[in-house]
Order: structure tokens, then C-alpha cells, then sequence
């Protein structure tokens, strides 16, 4: 049976002043799916989460999420999404318990209470949840991120470089619990991310983008092959700086 | 499909869930610092004592000051309620660009009349921790009693608060808007009501032109009020009441402002930047 469309980009362009952000992009993101947005630095990828989210109106075209178009009726789906970005922090004062208190408040969940425990038992939280939030290391504060963003069993997650600055053992953890949480509840992801291995690992499609354009947008397996690399990572080297010079860099 | 344990209704319209979640939010902030709690008391503490015992030497010395005890005790707590009133509100609104917690906020369910209404109930609950230990040692030490105004107090309050609330709802929009480089307004707009809206002083002290300056802006109608009030003991409904119409439109001017500021930031993408 054919999935119905969780993210629907349409010719998506966002012109800053004189500078084009976003190209007029177009993909649309299968319920349950889970899509890697890859791009070098000022290649698009946060002005496109961004107005997915709602938080950027587009030049022209349109986003909708879950059948609602997020320029002009963001509220009507905000409460079904969420997303993570080591970026944006949590309040450093509240504890755990008292952040995660207001954001379930805040998307409407009901039995917070419940939700907090099963969440921080998830996420080996338990025994923080009344620590400052500030006082917690790196990998914890992603943690209590992640718990944020997932206290509402959202049906699409973005995630903005989400083990960025974390350590490779807490990162291979954070990225374990994002899988089974995906498998669990068939939520929509969208990652940006630098890290290739992470996108390899995560994603069944992926998207790379580069001066507001896509440049490509395939499975992993199948970018490998068509670019004759052996990773994801020399894969997003020949889009990004141009093929030819990518071969000379190597030789 | 929707989780069953959101109620999508709920989410869509006005919640004061969320105005509470938001509410619990600057409560658990205020509670997690005393520093924070005793700044709410110690300015307006300062100031009440210095322009009290400033009445009290004047007083000794000019009969017409002598008659109208507590004029400036009561200009200085009165205009303390505008200006922390204003506080209140944009250092709630400030705490989330510190924090670096506006992206959360502005990609959830929250709305922007949810959360401006959150920050007016805590310009409320911060003034209250400030200004009642301050009106009862202003009781205790001049024998000034801010309540003794009765009814009046409750007409000056509340065009004071309204008129706060419209400043503060005017800069938090400037602040989204621009970043923390607009937070200067959110600290020093309000000393431009301070000569212009003739707290210390009557309306005709100014020059004719500023008085037509004063005549706009809503806090002139109640210090003149709170002048007839201690001076000539009349309760000037007329001045509140004036006041009231021209908060009703300051008010909606603020609102279309801050809607419009937030718009321009989602145009312009200042929303992702929210630094200096």
C-alpha cells in the first residue's frame, strides 16, 4: 500500500534581501519515512527546516505538513511535530522534570506525569529528573533535548544535527534510541545533519543540497553506486565541491 | 495519526494550559533564584524611601507640600507599577532570548496571544512581590497609605497596568523582531513616559506644546487624577475614564504591532537569530 505524504515541499524559494537561501526546491517526504538533509554550510538546510516548521514564510511556493500548510496555518499540526536542535537550548535553571512539565503542557499531552516517567526511563533519565538543567553534561542535555522533542509522540520529527558535539559512544547511543523510537511509533523524520556516518546509518533516502538547490536526492545505496564512492561521506565531497575537483583533491 | 493522548481541539484554539504552562515556567524561574526575587523589592524599595523622606523635608519647609502629604510617595509608587509593570512583562519576555529557548517556544503549539498573556500575568506577580512589602513600609515609615485610596487605586492600577502592558507587548515585538540589539527599549522606553506624563509635577507646569503630548498619553490622566485625589480630595472619574479609552487603543496598536513585528521576523528569518 502506497504511504500518504507526511512533508510536502512545492517549489520552495527564500530570497533574503539580495541573497537566495532556497532555490525552489521541491520533495515530498513519505509517512514513516525517515530522510537525511545534507548540505554544506549556507547550502539551505536550516531556512528549509525552518519553514517547515513554520518559522520562515516562503518567498514563493509552499510546505505542508501532514496536509496543512505551514504558512499560514502552522497551528493547526505544530502540536503532532516536534524537533531537536543542539542550537536551542532548554531553560538551564528548571530541572528536567519542570522543562519537560511545561513542554508537555505546552503540546497538549495529557497524563504528563506518565509520560515524564516513561520518557526519562527511555532516555536513562530517571535518576536526573530533578537536576538543574544546566548542570547536566553535553550528552545529557541532548538527552533531555531529545526527551523535549519526543514528550508529545510527535508523527514528524525534525532534527537539526542532533549528536553534534556529542562524543562517538553517547552519539551511537542517542542515534540506537532514535531508531526504535522510528520503529515504534512509524514517525516522519527529517535530519540534517554533517555527520555521513549518522545519515548511512539512519536514513533510507537522503537529500544534498548546495547553494540552495538540490543536487541529488536518492537512497544511500543507490548515491554510493551512481558516484562509484565507498561512503556517504566522499559522496557529499563530490557534490559539494564539484566532482572534477573533488578527484584532484584525491589524487 | 494523532496521538490520542493530545486533544487536537485543544491545540488549535486559545489554551489557558498553555498560558499556565508558560506562567509555571517563569514561576519555576523566579523560585530557582532569590537574587532574582530580591531585585524585584530593592529598587522600588530605594526609591519610595528617598522621594519620602524628600517629602518629608519639603514639607517641613512649604505649607502647600505640607497639605498634600504623600503626593510623592504616592507619584513614586504609582509610577512604580507603570515602570515595573513594563519591567515584568519584557524581562519575562527577555529571560527566553537569554536562555536561548525561543526556538522551542516559537516552533510549539504556543500562540502568541497565549504567551502575551502569560507575560502579563507575571508583570503582575513580579509587581505584587515588589511593590506590597514597598507600600507597607511606605505605611510603616511615612505613614502613607497606598490603600487608602480605596476604589481610586483599583481605577489607577488599572490604566497604569494596561498602559505598561501595551509598552511591553510594543517591545517584545521590536525584540523579536531585531534581537537582544532592540533590548535597550525594553530597559529605558519607559523614562520617556516619566517628564511626559507629569508624574511629580501637574500638566501645567509643561510648555503648551508638550501638553498636548502629555494629554495623549494614558498614565498623564491618572497622576493628574492622583494630584485631585490627595490634594483637593476628588475623585476625578472623568480623567479615568479618558484613560481607559486611550489605553483601548494603545493596546490595540501594540497588538497589530507585535503581530506585524512577528511577521516581519518570519518574512526576514530573524526568528532562527534571535542574538544580538
Amino acid at each position: 500500500m502506497a504511504r500518504t505524504q507526511a512533508i510536502a515541499v512545492d517549489q520552495l524559494v527564500k530570497v533574503y534581501k539580495n541573497v537566495t537561501a532556497v532555490d525552489g526546491i521541491s520533495f515530498a517526504l513519505e509517512a514513516g519515512s525517515i530522510t537525511g538533509l545534507l548540505g554544506g554550510n549556507g547550502a539551505g538546510k536550516t531556512t528549509t527546516i525552518a519553514t517547515i516548521m513554520g518559522l520562515v514564510i516562503p518567498t514563493s511556493g509552499e510546505v505542508h505538513v501532514l496536509g496543512v500548510d505551514m504558512a499560514r496555518n502552522r497551528h493547526r499540526v505544530l502540536h503532532r511535530m516536534n524537533f531537536e536542535s543542539p542550537y536551542v537550548e532548554m531553560p538551564m535553571r528548571l530541572t528536567i522534570r519542570q522543562n519537560l512539565t511545561v513542554f508537555g503542557m505546552l503540546y497538549g499531552v495529557e497524563d504528563i506525569a506518565e509520560r515524564i516517567a516513561a520518557i526519562a526511563e527511555e532516555l536513562e533519565l530517571t535518576e536526573l529528573l530533578d537536576r538543574p538543567t544546566g548542570k547536566l553534561s553535553a550528552g545529557q542535555k541532548t538527552r533531555v533535548s531529545l526527551a523535549k522533542s519526543l514528550i508529545n509522540r510527535p508523527e514528524v520529527l525534525l532534527l537539526d544535527e542532533p549528536t553534534a558535539s556529542l562524543d562517538p559512544d553517547t552519539a551511537d547511543w542517542v542515534r540506537g534510541r532514535l531508531e526504535r523510537y522510528r520503529a515504534q511509533r512509524g514517525t516522519t523524520v527529517l535530519l540534517a545533519s554533517h555527520n555521513m556516518t549518522e545519515v548511512e546509518r539512519l536514513c533510507e533516502r537522503v537529500i544534498i543540497m548546495k547553494k540552495g538547490k538540490i543536487e541529488d536526492d536518492d537512497t544511500p545505496q543507490h548515491l554510493l553506486a551512481r558516484y562509484g564512492r565507498r561512503t556517504l561521506e566522499e559522496v557529499f565531497l563530490d557534490v559539494v565541491r564539484g566532482r572534477s575537483e573533488a578527484r584532484q583533491a584525491a589524487q | 495519526m494523532a496521538d490520542p493522548a493530545l486533544n487536537p481541539a485543544r491545540s488549535i484554539a486559545y489554551s489557558p494550559r498553555r498560558v499556565a504552562a508558560m506562567v509555571l515556567r517563569y514561576w519555576y524561574l523566579l523560585r530557582s533564584s532569590w537574587a532574582r526575587l530580591i531585585e524585584l523589592i530593592y529598587w522600588p524599595a530605594v526609591q519610595m524611601l528617598m522621594w519620602g523622606f524628600l517629602q518629608l523635608y519639603i514639607g517641613q519647609n512649604a505649607s502647600f507640600f505640607a497639605r498634600a502629604s504623600g503626593i510623592f510617595i504616592g507619584a513614586v509608587l504609582l509610577w512604580d507599577i507603570l515602570f515595573r509593570g513594563q519591567l515584568g512583562f519584557s524581562v519575562s519576555f527577555l529571560e527566553e532570548m537569554y536562555a536561548r529557548n525561543l526556538g522551542n517556544l516559537m516552533m510549539s503549539p504556543l500562540r502568541s496571544t497565549e504567551f502575551i498573556s502569560a507575560l502579563m500575568i507575571m508583570s503582575i506577580v513580579r509587581l505584587a512581590i515588589g511593590m506590597v512589602p514597598v507600600s507597607l513600609l511606605a505605611i510603616a515609615f511615612f505613614g502613607f497609605n497606598l490603600y487608602g485610596l480605596g476604589l481610586a487605586l483599583a481605577a489607577f492600577f488599572a490604566n497604569l497596568i494596561l498602559t505598561s502592558w501595551a509598552v511591553g507587548i510594543f517591545v517584545s515585538g521590536l525584540v523579536l523582531r531585531n534581537g537582544l540589539g532592540a533590548e535597550t527599549f525594553a530597559w529605558s522606553i519607559m523614562f520617556l513616559f516619566l517628564p511626559l506624563t507629569c508624574v511629580y509635577y501637574p500638566v501645567a507646569i509643561l510648555p503648551e506644546y508638550l501638553q498636548y503630548v502629555a494629554w495623549v498619553l494614558p498614565p498623564t490622566f491618572v497622576f493628574e487624577g492622583m494630584r485631585a485625589l490627595l490634594i483637593d480630595h476628588v475623585f476625578r472619574a472623568d480623567l479615568m475614564l479618558q484613560a481607559f479609552a486611550l489605553n483601548a487603543v494603545l493596546m490595540t496598536a501594540a497588538a497589530v504591532a507585535y503581530l506585524k513585528l512577528v511577521d516581519s521576523a518570519r518574512e526576514q528569518g530573524s526568528l532562527l537569530q534571535t542574538g544580538e
